[in-house]
């Protein structure tokens, strides 16, 4: 299995997302410039954390014109695994590879501590080796991950099951104080229709030591493997697939 | 020619930014302010003159994201 991680200027969990990848799980991981204009050949690509161009215009708004993320579309278009994690997932949604969008906290407060996720479908390329049901504690770090998107859209990803992880409290209900941001239906994390693009707010990449509080994060990554191990990317089985 | 393009949130769409100023505003003694919405302001200098359409289609792609925001702009000198 190949993995590459798109850098962006001001990306900077790069480096966290080739540890886990690399180190903890031994897959061969490139970083790709935003200003090459390939990524094919990878079976996983990593939008990883941080703050692209600085956040400017809106989180994600300039690093979607970049280069790169032309090669991007078309693999995830092809079926290629796409995993956007906090800034990452702002790309994609800026980018339209993920509906919806991610707008400042409701508390206004950039937050850094560790949440309590429950997985909504583990029927995805990158859940699999979870259950519905199982409860994830996973580091979140941003200020803008107030997830929005318009009802009618929020309810094909409710029949078309893309809502992929929620932020729940310690039994796993997904309460109001237990929604750090304010997002729409405590909403953490959602895929595409055809289920090969995955973003999320929570950052997996952080979770994959007990050293670091958690290794709740390598269910992700366990996930991918095996998809990849299974061979490869043809795309999942699912009823709809227009647009 | 300049153009002026102004974004600001949706109406659907919660501001929280907004709300914190609009509490600003109600501890100057103007309890009746009901609502602020905080967006942008950009001010577009060209050599030549951008038509209507193409500048519709930059508001729409890159300076404002329509899920979440409304866009309108004023050209204020063509350049012609």
């Amino acid at each position: 299995m190949k993995a590459a991680i798109v850098r962006f200027p001001g990306s900077n969990c790069d480096q966290d997302c080739r540890h886990a990848l690399r180190d903890v799980f031994g897959v061969e991981t490139d970083y790709v410039w935003h200003k090459d204009t390939s990524v094919e050949g990878y079976d996983l690509i990593v939008l990883p954390g941080g703050f692209s161009y600085g956040d400017y215009l809106r989180c994600g708004a300039i690093a979607k014109t970049s280069p790169i993320m032309r090669s991007v579309r078309d693999a995830a278009a092809s079926g290629t695994l796409v995993l956007g994690i906090c800034n990452g997932f702002q790309v994609l949604c800026e980018a339209g590879l993920l509906p919806g969008a991610l707008i400042r906290n409701r508390s206004l407060h950039f937050i850094c501590e560790h949440r309590w996720l429950r997985v909504e479908n583990s029927d995805t390329p990158f859940t699999s080796a979870s259950r519905e049901g199982n409860l994830l504690h996973l580091p979140i770090a941003h200020g803008e991950g107030n997830y929005r998107v318009d009802p009618e859209t929020l309810e094909t990803m409710r029949a078309r099951r893309q809502i992929v992880l929620r932020y729940c409290d310690v039994t796993g209900e997904p309460t109001d104080p237990a929604n750090p941001n304010g997002s729409l239906e405590n909403i953490a994390g959602i895929c595409n229709q055809a289920r090969n693009v995955f973003g999320l707010m929570p950052h997996p990449e952080r979770a994959c030591d007990l050293l670091l509080g958690s290794e709740d994060g390598k269910v992700i990554f366990e996930s991918i493997l095996s998809r990849v191990a299974r061979g490869g990317s043809p795309l999942p089985p699912v009823a709809f697939r227009d647009g | 020619m300049k153009a002026t393009v102004i974004v600001t949130p949706k109406l659907s769409v919660l501001d929280p930014q907004g709300v914190a100023v609009r509490e600003a505003i109600r501890h100057h003694d103007l309890a009746g302010v009901r609502s602020v919405r905080i967006g942008k302001i950009m001010e577009i200098e060209s050599e030549s003159d951008i038509p209507e359409e193409k500048l519709h289609e930059l508001c729409r792609d890159l300076l404002s994201n329509p899920v979440i925001e409304d866009y309108r702009f004023e050209i204020e000198s063509p350049a012609a």
